[in-house]
């Protein structure tokens, strides 16, 4: 695993999301959007528990390739009210835009979505903006 | 059946988040800092997702009658591109800069059994329950002047 080059692991990583999405589809017919996942496990478990049995897999998921890789978790170094106002923010506007990085990303992509295209270029360039004012614009 | 094959999605999903990096905030901000250290390795994640799911959606599924489990294909209809759309996704951008994180990683995150991974998962839950509040607010007022 250690040998390998990283953008080969992020691109194996990506396949293994695209074959999840893709399975949802072909299983459940679903799309697999983890902001719609979320928030109808978060609000009607009783009539989606299916939504719950993905939101579970997913921290099963990560624990079973760090304990099988051996790869150590990564570090999370965030002061709190930056934790507090970008999760918030996450939350806020993956809802309010219908969608997020897998949602938008690879499903809405993959459907050649015009929404999904605005929606993904949009949040990108949001990102960049902001990392890039936190790193060179002299503000947190 | 379809509780076994949602929580098998859920886990190869997660692997993916994991071994991806996507669950990595340095690695995440290091692939938006463009003008600095860039570390483009993120690209591949998207393009290996991308490589899968499009031919999917656009050769195969449309040969495919029914899913495996279930009656029905549930496909998004909207194609209106509107300011919630928009500026969702703009707050959304800002929020992912900050925090480093997005939805589904902050959910595999809570694996790393790191309190802060807790504190990202309320405030992101709190903030999809305010905007599904928005959602209502500006909803009625859109019915009320039609």
């Amino acid at each position: 695993m250690t040998t390998l080059h990283p953008f080969l692991i992020s691109l194996f990583g990506g396949f293994c999301i695209g074959i999840a999405a893709v399975l949802m589809m072909v299983l459940l017919g679903r799309i697999a959007g983890i902001t719609g996942i979320i928030f109808q496990s978060m609000t009607a478990p009783a009539s989606n528990l299916w939504a719950i049995a993905f939101v579970v897999g997913l921290p099963v998921g990560a624990l079973l390739f760090h304990s099988l890789s051996g790869t150590p978790v990564p570090a999370f170094d965030v002061p709190l009210p930056m934790i507090i106002a970008g999760g918030f923010l996450v939350g806020l506007g993956t809802r309010l835009g219908s969608g997020c990085t897998s949602g938008h990303g690879i499903c809405g992509l993959g459907r050649l979505s015009a929404r999904s295209i605005v929606a993904v270029c949009t949040f990108m360039l949001f990102a960049f903006l902001t990392v890039f004012l936190r790193l060179h614009g002299g503000i947190v | 059946m379809n509780l076994v094959a949602a929580l098998a999605c859920g886990i190869l999903f997660g692997v993916g988040l994991a071994m991806s990096g996507m669950t990595d905030i340095e690695r995440v901000i290091g692939f938006f800092d463009v003008f600095g250290d860039w570390d483009p390795s993120l690209a591949f994640v998207m393009g290996g997702g991308l490589l899968i799911s499009l031919p999917f959606f656009q050769l195969v599924q449309p040969k495919l009658k029914r899913p495996v489990i279930g009656d029905i294909f549930r496909m998004p209809t909207r194609t209106d591109i509107d300011t919630r759309l928009v500026g969702g996704a703009a707050l959304f951008g800002i929020g992912w800069g900050v925090v480093g994180l997005c939805p589904g990683p902050v959910i595999a995150a809570l694996a790393h059994l790191d309190v802060d991974i807790i504190w990202v998962t309320l405030s992101m839950l709190a903030g999809m329950l305010v905007a599904d509040q928005i959602d209502r607010l500006l909803d009625a007022g859109k019915a009320s002047r039609a």
